[in-house]
């Protein structure tokens, strides 16, 4: 395959060609309440081949290998018709390498029936919760080996083993459903997805407390964050803005997003770092070939770096981050996110719960969108705060906030920081990404609150 | 291959499913104003269905040449699979469902790189502050299905898709604007995607401030679609409903929303992008009543959902490559009603008119709760557009408001090719905004 690959790529007549090749399988197992749903195994080989040429680009994928060279020429082709923006690819290093998978406990090595027990065990901790209803259950895991080789003599070899489960309880009375969900995965270690039975409870805990949850008036309140809320508030408030490609052909958006402005008040920094070992988001080389990278994004609320891939770092005067990354070999690259997260500050959860006279503590989260200026972001569940305690768990509760605004509001920020692996990012129709969000406690004053129904 | 992969199979397993899937995609797209990339891509794999000892498997591949090893798999995700009591369809009679146009695929490139200056032309000339990023696609998907009972199915779609975006940046407010059109046909009408984006900046020249209450508010088409879909399309999904998953479990019969709302699922209009003349399984496609007047008539079935359920599938079957089928609804279309949009605005003394939501389907969906970010939608008082409304959330239960005495506008629009629905009013949904 080396060999094809290199030929193909000898002596073409563009600036930049590229191949990507990806080989992967599959394997997933859904419950359904007690009952098997889904049990299957997918395979498959792929590719792509992107050129670019006089500022376009030019992408070709396919599932058959038999004609690289032909396949190449027409990307190039491609390219030249696009070609007129002027833009040029930052230099990086030139590698030759095969990295491994990050591997703790392959999950290739626990066969289907014990994968299949360990379900079975967390739907029965599910169902002991009494007015839980229906349950659903699922398992996924891929291996990937991901090579990648361009006209400039990078050839890049990365292996992954990706894994994730996710568990969803139904409460039902009276007509009335309320659900919760759990999400983990991991890269490479299958002990991510062991030994869950409490979290599991817990989650089904969740969802019974929720059928009488009270609904909250919609309006501005003082918000405290859990961890698990505040990293994907980190990841829609700040990380999305953050990949260049929204702002790289926009001189006005570059204007507000310039370096150096102060975004956030000085207790947050937000970071996004591909080198953090064994978190879903993590890898050696973007799909660009270059190397993934700590990056800070905001430090001490001043914005200091952006996420890039190698045109918009040229475009922008900056170094490549090695932000480059594809779904799959279907897809071209994007300037996408790795692990994002808040540096941990100083106060205790405790601390900023106390100062709330009349406020909301939100945990764990359904999900967040952003349009860059606002974006919401969704808890799984929520109490009210009165007076510094903890007082009626609410439902619905949805935080909306404004690039511009919000990150001014944060006065509180905890020492707690954890990292979470069950999310996936969307973005170019590219969805689910592996990506881990992280951040201790947070408060936020002024939050607008959206309350349900 | 599919002969002697649904042979070998067959001796293996009591049933067997080949599922042959073939997409062609060329799309070009424009950013910052000019053309960016032109792409080719094709996509090709197979998903073998088993039945085995009363379980089914399901293997999956992108190579066409090892059977083998297809068929090894779906029999080791038989030995753990779902219970099966179906039959996979015999030979039936199919509807002709067009979703072919020769003139899709012999569109040149050049003349989709032509329509898309145009639209950014458009929108650029309008407004020259806007940048704009643009996407014209022709796509062609190619289906097989053949089963060991003897049904065999194949059917070809093309797909054109144009869409447009602009961006709009004052100062620290940015605004997004855009539309797009979905058809399996070529897309004549496509300058009209350019004047709703005018539209919309046009509108959004002004801004204005709300005050938090409850107050009427009037969805437009895409509105409704980035509130309502998502739930209603959970409600009516038999899986849901047989899990007790959703609100509308055991309601068949009974009045679960306002008798102005007729909704249907219609998988066989010609030439829309959901359509087909026979289901991811072979079942042929009907149309079907899922509420009339508000009652509830049928919820959407496949073959494994409905064996469960005791009922019948209703030709529902959706599948990716690669996952079982599990029931979907193709096209929602929603029966419009007899006022005029004007009218609808005009009757509004103070309210909001919804375009976009963000958040609203990332929650609590199966019991209806929701809560999302206005991002472009305008304040209205005594029925004229204000000005836009910016840090606003808007509230409520899917199923409550549905109940309320809603009105629907007589012209219903296609969103995102999937959703065929006209404009609606409700008369108080909770709206909260930033105080000033």
């Amino acid at each position: 395959m080396r060999d094809q690959i290199e030929s193909a790529l000898r002596g073409l007549d563009a600036e930049h060609v590229s191949v990507h090749v990806e080989e992967y399988e599959t394997s997933r197992m859904t419950f359904r309440g007690r009952d098997v749903e889904d049990v299957g195994r997918s395979r498959g080989i792929g590719g792509n081949i992107r050129a670019f040429a006089g500022g376009g680009w030019g992408f070709v994928s396919f599932n058959d290998f038999g004609e690289l060279r032909s396949r190449a020429e027409l990307a190039i082709h491609q390219a030249k018709l696009a070609g007129g923006s002027g833009n040029r690819l930052a230099d990086r290093p030139v590698r030759d390498v095969v990295v491994p998978a990050h591997l703790l406990k392959d999950p290739r090595t626990v066969s289907l029936t014990d994968k299949k027990r360990l379900l079975d065990e967390y739907i029965d901790v599910m169902f002991s919760v009494p007015q839980i209803h229906t349950t659903e259950a699922s398992y996924w895991d891929g291996a990937r080996r991901v090579v990648y080789a361009d006209s400039e003599g990078c050839y890049v070899e990365q292996s992954f083993v990706d894994l994730k489960a996710r568990f969803l309880a139904v409460a039902r009375r009276n007509g009335t459903v309320q659900q919760a969900i759990l999400s983990m995965g991991s890269l490479g270690d299958f002990a991510a997805v062991e030994q869950l039975h409490d979290k599991v409870r817990t989650t089904a805990e969740r969802a019974v407390r929720l059928l009488d949850a009270k609904s909250i008036e919609s309006g501005e309140y003082t918000v405290v964050c859990d961890q698990a809320l505040a990293g994907v508030f980190a990841h829609e408030a700040f990380g999305h803005l953050s990949e260049a490609d929204f702002i790289y052909e926009n001189d006005r958006m570059q204007e507000i997003m310039v370096l150096g402005r102060q975004f956030g008040t000085p207790m947050v920094s937000i970071v996004d770092d591909a080198t953090l070992p064994g978190l879903r988001g993590s890898y050696a080389y973007d799909d660009e070939g270059t190397a993934g990278h700590k990056n800070y994004l905001l430090k001490n609320g001043e914005l200091v770096g952006r996420l890039h891939s190698r045109e918009t770092a040229a475009k922008l005067g900056e170094e490549p981050t090695g932000n480059a990354r594809a779904i799959s070999y279907r897809h071209e690259p994007l300037v996408r996110m790795t692990n994002t997260y808040i540096e941990p500050g100083t106060a205790t959860p405790e601390e900023l719960i106390a100062d709330v006279k009349d406020g909301i503590y939100a945990v764990d989260w359904y999900g967040g969108t952003t349009t860059m200026e606002m974006f919401t972001f969704s808890a799984a569940e929520a109490y009210r705060i009165r007076n510094g305690r903890l007082e009626e768990p609410l439902r619905g509760v949805v935080l909306s906030g404004n690039l511009f605004d919000t990150l001014q509001r944060i006065d509180g920020v905890a020492g707690d920081l954890a990292f979470a692996q069950g999310g996936g990012c969307g973005k170019g129709g590219q969805s689910p990404l592996p990506v881990s969000t992280g951040a201790p406690h947070i408060r936020i004053q002024s939050c607008v609150v959206g309350g349900g129904g | 291959m599919i002969e002697q992969l649904l042979d070998r199979a067959s001796k293996v397993s009591d049933q067997a499913e080949v599922y042959a899937l073939r997409v062609e995609e060329t799309p070009v797209s424009f950013e910052a104003n000019r053309l960016k990339q032109l792409q080719t891509s094709e996509t090709s794999g197979i998903a073998l269905r088993i039945i085995r000892n009363g379980r089914v498997g399901l293997a999956a591949s992108t190579r066409l040449d090892d059977p083998d090893s297809l068929v090894n798999d779906a029999v080791e995700a038989a030995t753990f699979g779902a219970a099966a009591s179906f039959r996979l369809p015999d030979p039936s009679t199919i509807p002709d469902v067009p979703g072919w146009d020769q003139a899709v695929i012999d569109t040149p490139v050049e003349r989709m790189v032509e329509i898309g200056y145009e639209l950014i032309d458009r929108l650029h000339s309008h407004n020259p502050q806007v940048v704009c990023d643009a996407g014209v696609s022709r796509q062609s998907y190619d289906v097989t299905i053949r089963n060991s009972n003897g049904g065999s199915h194949r059917y070809r779609k093309t797909i054109s898709a144009v869409n447009l975006m602009g961006t709009l940046v004052r100062g620290t407010d940015i605004l997004y604007v855009g539309d797009d059109q979905v058809w399996c046909r070529p897309i004549d009408d496509y300058r009209a995607i350019a004047d709703e984006a005018i539209r919309q900046v046009d509108l959004a020249q002004k801004s204005a401030r709300i005050k938090s209450a409850t107050m009427p508010v009037l969805f437009t088409a895409r509105g409704f679609a980035s509130v309502f879909s998502v739930p209603l399309r959970i409600a009516f999904n038999g899986k849901r409903v047989l899990q007790g998953a959703s609100p509308l479990t055991g309601k068949r019969g009974q009045q679960c929303f306002s008798e102005k709302l007729s909704l249907w699922d219609d998988p066989t209009i010609p030439y829309a992008p959901h359509s087909s003349p026979f289901d991811d399984e072979g079942v042929p496609t009907s149309r079907l009543a899922l509420a009339e007047n508000g009652i509830v008539r049928n919820f959407v079935y496949d073959l494994a959902t409905a064996a469960l359920a005791g009922e019948q599938s209703t030709g529902s079957a959706s599948r990716g490559l690669e996952s079982l089928p599990s029931p979907g609804i193709s096209a929602l279309v929603i029966s419009p009603g007899t006022r005029s949009h004007d009218e609808l605005l005009g009757s509004i003394d103070y309210g909001l008119i919804v375009d976009e939501v963000i958040g609203a389907t990332q929650g609590n969906v199966i019991g209806g709760d929701f809560s999302g970010n206005v991002v472009l939608g305008f304040k209205v008082e005594k029925g004229k557009i204000i000005g836009r409304v910016k840090d606003t959330v808007i509230s409520g239960n899917v199923y409550d408001l549905l109940n309320q005495d809603l009105t629907l506008s007589n012209a219903p629009q296609w969103v995102h090719g999937g959703l065929f629905v006209p404009d609606l009013l409700l008369p108080a949904v909770s709206v909260a905004s930033r105080s000033a």
